[in-house]
């Protein structure tokens, strides 16, 4: 109401600057600029921005992944092969493997996220004392760097050297030398499902937490009222009405997760072998150690057309959300 | 936020019975004290010596030393006991620290360049995707822009790219236009990221702003930029702090576009930290020492953003 007022009385000393317009009314020609105008001329250099730095690029590849380039032979002429590099891609057997283990990484490390995130989220709605203090704490994973993360993770999962292994020997009695998290081939996938749970469980939380408070306090007293035990609230009113929550943020994860480079990068790349090799790593090393532009291009286009199917899903429920 | 809540179901029947908060709290404190050991771990690593840090088993209670704070920050040579004995005295603590280990300091490492590069690129990047953004977010919010769903769309679509899919035209884009390795190149980069998470969380942010307030400026003889200098941007100044502190996290952590198109001169700290080696493989102490200082902005800004942490990392689709 204050702010109201000003306004209204543009005289006001408190509000600095009024003398100007006078001024500049007829220095600046900025006065005849129509808000059509205006409206182009802010949103023009965000589009520009894109259309250099992303989608220019993007068109360029598109036109590379139809060609032989290799840039470590970059002084071949370009050499125009049609669909061929996709029919490799999508013929390759090891490319499917890759998928599947990016697939697997992805519905393991979500489905342990929205296990721990919800059951986190349920118990601080409770409201217990110093709630939000702990609920910060938890939160701080989620906040790092991946890549940071990943680092030291290495450090804290060494067989010997580890805290990890030490615990689980002091729990399990297992000589903690006995396994390595990262470079055996039954452990290594557990593991980077292992470490982004730790790191974005959080993340759910968050968003479910949102999804409770959501729900007003007026159906949980009328369930009261109705005698509706404690189990069948939850089923009948708690989880329907964060399932729109629930499943944003099982989108953003997944998306997020599929796209997963820098975490696992740092803490096996790829290995043992190429159990944890996720697609994001198998693009790199196509791209960027044997330097097969044009096939990468090729399988970057491929995964662009699944992420943008994804994000597709993902704009719906945003917008059922939003109309809640 | 919190406290609001708290009071408002403070006396409503649904409230949970002493006994259940007394369970949940001591299962998520439980939680929170398991998920928080490994930065904890991380924090003392960088306080132990060498030796304590790769003992087994591993070192709980250990003497703290400044040794990785110093082999961080310091490039050393190992001498012979006799050269150092030769030496004039040591001037400063840590030319004593480094001689307990038959080292002399040769010179300062390469992590002060990159605190800088990460520092340089972080904050040029926000500043303009922030500036970029707001503009945008601005009309989007208030003018009747053509196809603005479609736009908004391709904007937060940019986004969903896989960095190391968009890395691959972005390295031939830069190395025909020199910008491979470059701050500038760099900066492009992350704003063209960072603006598009920008552009989303100000438009919430601005339509929340009742256009009232404007309407009756303009009446009053304002401009339309006026308008939004004097007006909304004033009442938008939390949302769009909010907004610069998530763009600073996003390049403050980035790696994947850092590491595939920087290798010296513009190369950040997230490329930069695992690759800090001491004799014999990678220096743990001065590693975390790195990972220390790295992550405490981080924390700080974690703190200060609480309330609008929900809003940023969903792109301002949940409000609360």
């Amino acid at each position: 109401m204050d702010k109201m007022t000003t306004i209204l009385q543009p005289d006001d000393a408190t509000f600095p600057g009024m003398s100007e317009p006078a001024k500049s009314r007829t220095a600046r020609p900025v006065r005849g600029l129509s808000d059509r105008t205006i409206a182009w001329l802010f949103v023009a250099p965000t589009i520009a921005l894109l259309l250099a730095i992303n989608i220019f690029p993007l068109v360029w590849m598109i036109r590379l992944s139809f060609t032989s380039l290799n840039l470590s032979m970059s002084y071949l002429p370009l050499r125009f092969v049609g669909l061929d590099n996709f029919t490799d891609i999508l013929t390759d057997e090891d490319v499917w493997i890759r998928l599947q283990t990016t697939a697997q990484f992805v519905i393991w490390s979500v489905a342990f996220q929205v296990a721990i995130g919800f059951g986190l989220a349920l118990l601080i709605n409770r409201q217990f004392r110093g709630h939000s203090f702990w609920t910060t704490i938890i939160l701080l994973p989620m906040m790092l760097s991946p890549a940071v993360v990943g680092n030291f993770w290495t450090l804290l999962l060494q067989p010997q050297i580890g805290p990890f292994n030490y615990l689980i020997s002091l729990f399990t009695g297992v000589p903690p030398s006995s396994f390595s998290m990262t470079g055996q081939v039954s452990l290594a996938p557990w593991t980077i499902v292992l470490v982004d749970t730790w790191m974005w469980a959080p993340y759910v939380m968050l968003i479910c937490l949102a999804g409770l408070r959501s729900i007003p306090d007026y159906i949980y007293e009328a369930a009261e009222v109705d005698r509706a035990s404690a189990w069948r609230q939850f089923w009948s009113i708690t989880l329907p009405m964060t399932v729109p929550f629930l499943m944003l943020a099982v989108l953003f994860r997944a998306i997020e997760n599929f796209k997963m480079f820098d975490m696992v990068n740092l803490l096996t790349s790829g290995g043992p072998g190429s159990t944890t090799e996720l697609v994001s790593i198998t693009l790199k090393r196509a791209a960027f150690e044997k330097w097969r532009t044009g096939y990468s291009s090729a399988l970057a286009i491929i995964l662009f057309v699944t992420v943008f199917g994804a994000a597709n899903i993902y704009v719906k429920a945003l917008n059922k959300v939003k109309q809640r | 936020m919190t406290a609001a809540l708290a009071k408002s179901t403070a006396h409503s029947i649904v409230e949970a019975s002493p006994r259940a908060k007394t369970v949940a709290g001591s299962l998520v404190i439980l939680y929170a004290v398991i998920t928080i050991l490994p930065l904890v771990w991380i924090v003392a690593t960088a306080f132990k010596s060498q030796s304590d840090a790769i003992a087994y088993p591993p070192k709980v209670i250990f003497e703290p030393t400044l040794e990785g704070y110093v082999n961080l920050f310091t490039v050393r040579t190992r001498q012979t006991p006799d050269f150092i004995a030769k030496l004039p005295p040591p001037q400063t603590w840590y030319d004593k620290l480094v001689r307990q280990r038959d080292m002399v300091i040769a010179g300062p490492s390469k992590v002060v360049p990159r605190f800088v590069n990460s520092l340089i690129i972080g904050f040029g990047s926000t500043f303009l995707a922030v500036f970029l953004g707001t503009l945008a977010a601005y009309a989007f919010s208030r003018f009747r822009i053509p196809l603005a769903d479609d736009l908004l769309f391709f904007i937060l679509s940019t986004r969903m790219m896989p960095p190391v899919a968009v890395a691959i035209p972005i390295y031939l884009m830069y190395r025909q236009l020199n910008l491979t390795d470059t701050r500038l190149g760099m900066i492009l980069l992350y704003t063209a990221v960072n603006v598009s998470l920008a552009v989303w969380l100000l438009k919430g942010f601005i339509d929340e702003i009742p256009r009232e307030y404007e309407e009756a400026a303009l009446v009053d003889g304002y401009t339309r930029l006026q308008a939004l200098r004097k007006v909304v941007l004033p009442q938008a100044v939390t949302g769009i702090a909010a907004t610069a502190i998530f763009c600073l996290i996003f390049s403050w952590n980035e790696y994947a576009f850092a590491v595939l198109l920087t290798s010296g001169e513009a190369q950040t700290m997230p490329p930069f930290i695992p690759f800090i080696i001491g004799e014999g493989g990678q220096d743990w102490p001065a590693v975390a020492a790195a990972t220390t200082l790295f992550v405490v902005p981080i924390v700080l800004f974690t703190v200060l953003l609480r309330k609008h942490l929900l809003r940023g990392i969903t792109f301002g689709a949940v409000r609360k």
